[in-house]
């Protein structure tokens, strides 16, 4: 049992690290949530792809590197260290690419992927709808059959970057059955076709960063389709753990912004203020935990290619997790269960085990940027400044309870399915 | 890297789990905390018979001289099933600070370190330790046949006063007087003892943790209000989950300071303190809410459950409080560690 590097990771971490020096912005690029910042953004995409940085998870023919999870790992960390721009077509990579490596067809893969890679074409996530949120299967907007595709009517909302991005992904209703879950299937549509229309909506900091999207008749032709028809909600859950877990948000953001808490705290902390101090410990330990856990998944065997050639394998361990309860307990007497908390980690059920991170990585990055408002003190309401970043932050990660499965959506699923509590 | 348990690991962990579920643990400590030893002490041997009291003893001294994860596995499966005794003290801390005193040469120094180290191998001595002011009790002092102090940099046999009663049933706490001078000069021995004894603690607590957790959610299912089992309660569910995260990322914290300690004892202060401050947290998120959801039972000598409600209680402020924990985390931090 080690952490010690080895050669061939710590000359990607070299490289990366190097690459970054010379490439990254020095300043702070435009919000994203600009006409001009999103612009930026994405010729920034295609930087990184011309070095082959943008997609370092993916299989070499789609613009990436095939490295394991290790790597990327590392590549998230030299990336938030050096402060990295926004990824502004994450909703594409770190969500529709996997579910196209699990699901697509080969000529999706091709047609898609490498123009995600460049950042020529940005998607947006449409899964919301005004009455759809957490209960997802209630998705109202429908798709009609039409000659050689179908035509897709309703209204998605919330829809993260939707204001700039050139296409969307999400579920539409294509039959309706006794069970809802059935008839809904998983499309890729324009957002420049005829009856589509965006309509920004400015979010707590007062940027357009999410928006509706109402959908009139908009033909979507059968190579569209993502999956079988019908198939959509098994699809759409089978990746829903990328959205939720690691790949959302990266353990090198979390230690990244521990390392600048600590900074922080060095330079702004009153020494006497052990309350305080207290928070700046506990946000660096949070981090360092997240980041442990990742690399405990990254140790399992299987977890090499990750993002083309699937997941890690089961722990030993888990297995047992939900039939640990069952056993139950007589008055007075306890069953101890075997391993209960998973030994050595992630995996075995990876939809249930993403839950675990992303009610820790939500609750940490709020505590984490939180504190350091705490620490700037009357300087903490500055929206503009050298240290205006933390409030960014903060109301960036305002959000992360609430999206990608709200946190008390991921208790019931982690109780139910990691703890066996009755439905 | 390979940040991950190995088979050999797993199932030593599985044999020692099977081994303390057999021995009904939970009997043996009510035993032991009435005045009755003998099945505690029997069951410390056949531990020790299964190597557990051997990981921290050099080989030299017939120990196993085994990596500090698996001081972890076995410390944590002992705090699982709530296995009394002064276990940070005899099976992590003691050893490994002896086991410095020893040196490498061959005689030792001191043959009665040595010999010392060959019985805590063999299960047949239980030590014990007390560093003031931070470890101002020496634990279980009445029944350990070898009681240390340690000062800044020395090392003194000592002499126990009266056990005072911890709030775990059956385990003492006594001020120690020293008395013979055993060694000086050995800060840093000190140190690292120091280091094994927190690492061990803070996986006695995991342990604890994972049993109030299993015991929660047993209960849980099989106690039912309302006509339903009280574990669909959304309100019950959400804490049962809030305790799995926070044992969840404990664990890889406990891990990384056992390879830390491994690498380099000295620059460990950081990762042993952030795990020790994890688990001890996670272990008394688990007991509230453990007490929470059994309800009245809960709240009963009888009920096992109070076996681990105690310990908790107990191991948690021994071996430094959260407060310096999370303080050395951050010195070690702003010392660019
Ligand atoms: C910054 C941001 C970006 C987003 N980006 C996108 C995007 O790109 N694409 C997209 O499709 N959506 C996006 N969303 C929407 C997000 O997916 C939804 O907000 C989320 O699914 C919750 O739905 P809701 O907001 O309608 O809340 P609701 O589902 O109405 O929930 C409101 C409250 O009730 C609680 N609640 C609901 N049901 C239960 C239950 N069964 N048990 C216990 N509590 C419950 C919730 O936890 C929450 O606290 C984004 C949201 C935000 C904040």
């Amino acid at each position: 049992m080690d952490l010690a590097e080895d050669d061939q990771v710590a000359a990607f971490r070299a490289e990366v690290r190097q690459w970054l020096a010379a490439h990254a912005p020095a300043t702070p690029l435009p919000s994203v949530d600009t006409a001009e910042g999103f612009g930026l953004h994405r010729a920034w995409e295609a930087e990184l792809a011309a070095a082959r940085l943008s997609v370092v998870s993916w299989p070499e023919q789609y613009g990436g590197r095939g490295a394991s999870l290790l790597d990327w790992l590392v590549f998230e960390e030299e990336y938030h260290a050096a402060r990295g721009p926004v990824r502004v077509g994450q909703n594409g990579l770190f969500v529709l690419a996997p579910t196209l490596f699990a699901h697509g067809t080969p000529e999706q893969r091709s047609r898609i992927l490498p123009k995600m890679a460049t950042g020529e074409e940005v998607w947006a996530q449409a899964w919301s709808e005004p009455e759809v949120g957490s209960d997802l299967a209630a998705i109202r907007s429908r798709a009609a059959r039409a000659d050689g595709g179908w035509l897709l009517s309703g209204q998605k909302t919330w829809s993260s970057r939707a204001v700039w991005a050139d296409r969307g992904f999400g579920l539409f209703r294509t039959a309706t059955g006794d069970r809802r879950h059935d008839g809904l299937t998983y499309f890729l549509f324009s957002l420049r076709s005829p009856g589509v229309t965006v309509r920004p909506i400015a979010q707590l900091d007062g940027e357009a960063g999410f928006a509706e999207i109402f959908l009139d008749e908009v033909f979507v032709p059968d190579a569209d389709v993502l999956g079988a028809p019908g198939d959509g909600w098994r699809i759409a859950m089978s990746s829903a753990g990328h959205e939720r877990g690691l790949t959302l948000r990266s353990p090198g953001r979390f230690s990244a912004a521990a390392a600048r808490l600590v900074e922080l705290w060095q330079r702004a902390g009153d020494p006497a203020d052990s309350a305080l101090a207290d928070r700046v410990a506990d946000a660096w330990i949070g981090a360092r935990a997240y980041q442990l856990r990742a690399l405990e998944t990254a140790s399992q065997p299987g977890a090499g290619g990750f993002h083309g050639t699937g997941t890690p394998a089961p722990a030993p361990g888990r297995a047992r997790l939900a039939d640990s309860a069952a056993a139950g307990s007589g008055s007075g007497r306890t069953s101890l269960d075997r391993g209960v908390v998973g030994r050595g980690a992630a995996g075995g059920r990876p939809a249930a085990d993403s839950s675990l991170g992303k009610v820790f990585w939500s609750e940490l990055d709020l505590a984490l940027h939180d504190t350091a408002l705490e620490l700037l003190g009357a300087d903490a309401e500055l929206a503009e400044g050298p240290d205006a970043g933390w409030l960014a932050g903060y109301l960036f990660a305002l959000a992360g309870p609430i999206y990608a499965g709200t946190n008390e959506i991921q208790r019931t699923v982690i109780a139910e399915r990691l703890l066996g509590m009755p439905r | 890297m390979s940040f991950v348990l190995a088979a050999e690991q797993l199932q030593f962990a599985e044999a020692l789990h099977d081994q303390l579920a057999a021995a009904d643990v939970p009997a043996v400590a009510r035993q032991w905390a009435a005045g009755d030893r003998k099945r505690g002490q029997a069951l410390w041997y056949s531990l020790a018979e299964a190597g557990v009291a051997a990981l921290a003893v050099p080989q030299r001294w017939d120990g196993l001289g085994a990596h500090p994860a698996d001081l972890v596995i076995a410390c944590e499966e002992l705090g699982h099933h709530a296995m009394p005794g002064p276990i940070a003290e005899s099976l992590a801390a003691v050893p490994t600070l002896l086991a410095v005193l020893a040196g490498t040469d061959e005689p030792a120094a001191d043959e009665r370190i040595a010999g010392w180290l060959r019985q805590l191998a063999a299960g047949d001595l239980i030590a014990t330790i007390a560093w003031p002011p931070l470890l101002p009790y020496a634990a279980d002092a009445q029944l350990a046949g070898l009681v240390l102090v340690a000062g800044p940099d020395w090392v003194k046999l000592a002499e126990p006063g009266p056990g005072l009663r911890s709030v775990q049933a059956g385990r003492s706490l006594s001020i120690v007087t020293g008395k013979e001078l055993l060694a000086h000069g050995a800060a840093a021995a000190i140190q690292q003892a120091f280091e094994f004894g927190v690492l061990a603690g803070a996986a006695q607590l995991l342990g604890a943790g994972r049993a109030l957790l299993d015991c929660a959610t047993a209960h849980a299912v099989q106690r039912t209000q309302f006509g339903s089992p009280i574990g669909s309660f959304q309100a019950v569910k959400h804490q049962l989950a809030n305790v799995l995260i926070a044992l969840e990322f404990g664990r890889p914290l406990l891990l990384a300071a056992a390879v830390a300690l491994a690498d380099d004892p000295a620059g460990a202060a950081r990762d042993v303190s952030a795990a020790k401050v994890a688990c001890t947290d996670a272990a008394r998120l688990a007991a509230r809410v453990a007490l929470q959801v059994h309800g009245a039972i809960g709240y009963t000598a009888e009920h096992d459950l109070s076996l681990w409600l105690t310990l908790v209680r107990a191991v948690g402020p021994a071996w430094g409080s959260q407060r310096w924990h999370r303080a050395r985390v951050l010195a070690a931090l702003a010392g660019g560690s």
